[in-house]
């Protein structure tokens, strides 16, 4: 089974620290708000995506796969 | 957390032998900062705060429940509280900080008693339960977490004071003119506060009624809140020849540093590693960050895989290792982000860098011609661009 990223919407506050550990796959946009890039992103990124879900001060981002 | 960040870190990096965890509390480990915030007014339970286990790690062995009661480091040998003596190899001390109580007359220092503390979950369901509308809650302290518990129980409906010795709330990390601001803000909202001021004794036998404070005055109380900052978990290192002043002094390696030089196959991690951050200076810190429990689980899994494996030590040892600290705090509407150690800066080192201070803004903390460190009011776009601009980074 591929990667998966699975943003929880509701517990997401927007802090942007997933962007920093993961900028291929998130990003904050202009209007201030999370954004995922890549729902499916290649295995290469495996590492990056898992930092990204430690650095999530709220623990809204869980992977699949 | 420290404790899982370490485990996956040695999986990370190659350790595939056993790796046990042992921890005092029942629960697998969770997210902390929510207690006095969003949880506090919302959902208490363990499922929404435990931290997601990196799949590298599912089979690492968990013993909840037990606390690490002493150590031999040159048996490499651990004493547990159920009488059972480990063996390891290499060893992680991550056992954290308590909270700290006042030693002064009164009560005894339990929920049950009125007096709180909050530090585990256990604490945050008690609290939780006792901030009933219009009840009145006296916070002594007023550091980020003092100051958060006294907004959400005005969110709940009760009436919160905070009684602090400092000036202004917060001052210490933040500086004086922030920490004005956010006092008039919270004063808006209906917080009270007494500052300058100590307590002297709770009233009440059984159950805390009130606090007194230095100046005389009698504050009714039906809770107490004790957030006066927290005292490290170190006891059981005792008689190893560390260095236990202040959590366990480390090296950036993050191994125990002796009078005859690191000790090797121990690794100090999470809030009581004070270590050495040359994005700073060379002067041993301990930092009660959110983001270094993280930061220093990688680095002692790095560490100790390599260790372990006999690959590589060296390098690992030696390779620069300059994590930023970061931490964040939700009071009323208003979100604090910070980077760096704002602590560090000279009194008058303190300047506006983006905003108004009365509304949303950016404050850089300044020593020398150094920004040591960063916080944001709001403004989250803005500072997060701050970022990569504090301390001096060997590697940027």
């Amino acid at each position: 089974m591929s990667l998966k990223v699975v943003v929880d919407w509701d517990l997401c506050q927007d802090h942007g620290q997933c962007a920093f550990a993961a900028p291929e796959v998130f990003e904050i946009g202009e209007d201030g708000r999370m954004h995922v890039l890549i729902e499916e992103p290649d295995e290469s990124l495996r590492s990056k995506v898992e930092d990204a879900a430690d650095v999530c001060p709220v623990q809204a981002i869980k992977l699949e796969g | 957390m420290a404790g899982l960040r370490s485990a996956e870190g040695l999986r990370a990096h190659g350790f595939a032998d056993e790796v046990l965890v042992v921890g005092d509390e029942s629960w697998a480990p969770y997210n902390r900062p929510p207690l006095s915030k969003e949880a506090l007014h919302g959902d208490l339970s363990h499922d929404k705060l435990v931290f997601r286990v990196r799949s590298n790690a599912s089979d690492v062995t968990w013993r909840h429940g037990v606390t690490v009661t002493g150590a031999d480091l040159g048996a490499r040998t651990v004493t547990l509280s159920d009488g059972e003596t480990l063996g390891y190899d290499a060893l992680v001390a991550a056992t954290g900080v308590s909270a700290r109580r006042l030693p002064i007359p009164g009560p005894p220092p339990t929920a049950s008693g009125g007096r709180h503390v909050i530090r585990t979950l256990d604490d945050a369901v008690a609290l939780r339960e006792a901030l009933v509308p219009g009840a009145k809650v006296v916070v002594l302290g007023a550091g980020f977490i003092g100051c958060e518990v006294a907004a959400t129980a005005i969110k709940l409906g009760c009436q919160a004071t905070c009684v602090a010795i400092d000036p202004y709330p917060m001052i210490r990390p933040l500086g004086p003119e922030l920490a004005a601001e956010l006092q008039r803000r919270h004063e808006a909202q209906g917080v009270v506060f007494h500052l300058g001021v100590g307590v002297t004794e709770f009233v009440g036998e059984e159950r805390v009624t009130g606090v007194v404070l230095s100046d005389g005055t009698v504050l009714e109380a039906d809770v107490v809140l004790e957030a006066l900052g927290s005292r490290c978990n170190v006891e059981w290192l005792d008689g190893n020849g560390l260095d236990l002043a202040d959590g366990v002094r480390a090296d950036t390696a993050l191994r125990p540093v002796r009078d005859e030089g690191a000790l090797d196959g121990v690794a100090i991690v999470g809030d009581i590693a004070r270590f050495p951050n040359l994005r700073f200076d060379e002067r041993p810190l301990r930092v009660e960050h959110w983001s270094i429990p993280t930061d220093t689980g990688r680095r002692a899994g790095a560490v100790l895989a390599s260790y372990l494996s006999g690959e590589a030590y060296d390098d690992v040892v030696g390779a620069t290792w300059e994590p930023l600290p970061s931490f964040w705090s939700d009071q009323f509407d208003i979100r604090l982000q910070s980077y760096g150690m704002p602590g560090l800066a000279d009194p008058d080192g303190v300047h506006l860098l983006e905003g108004d201070l009365h509304d949303e803004c950016v404050i850089g903390y300044h020593r020398g011609d150094e920004l040591v460190g960063v916080v944001g009011v709001g403004m989250l776009r803005v500072v997060n661009t701050y970022r990569d601009k504090v301390g001096h980074p060997t590697i940027a």
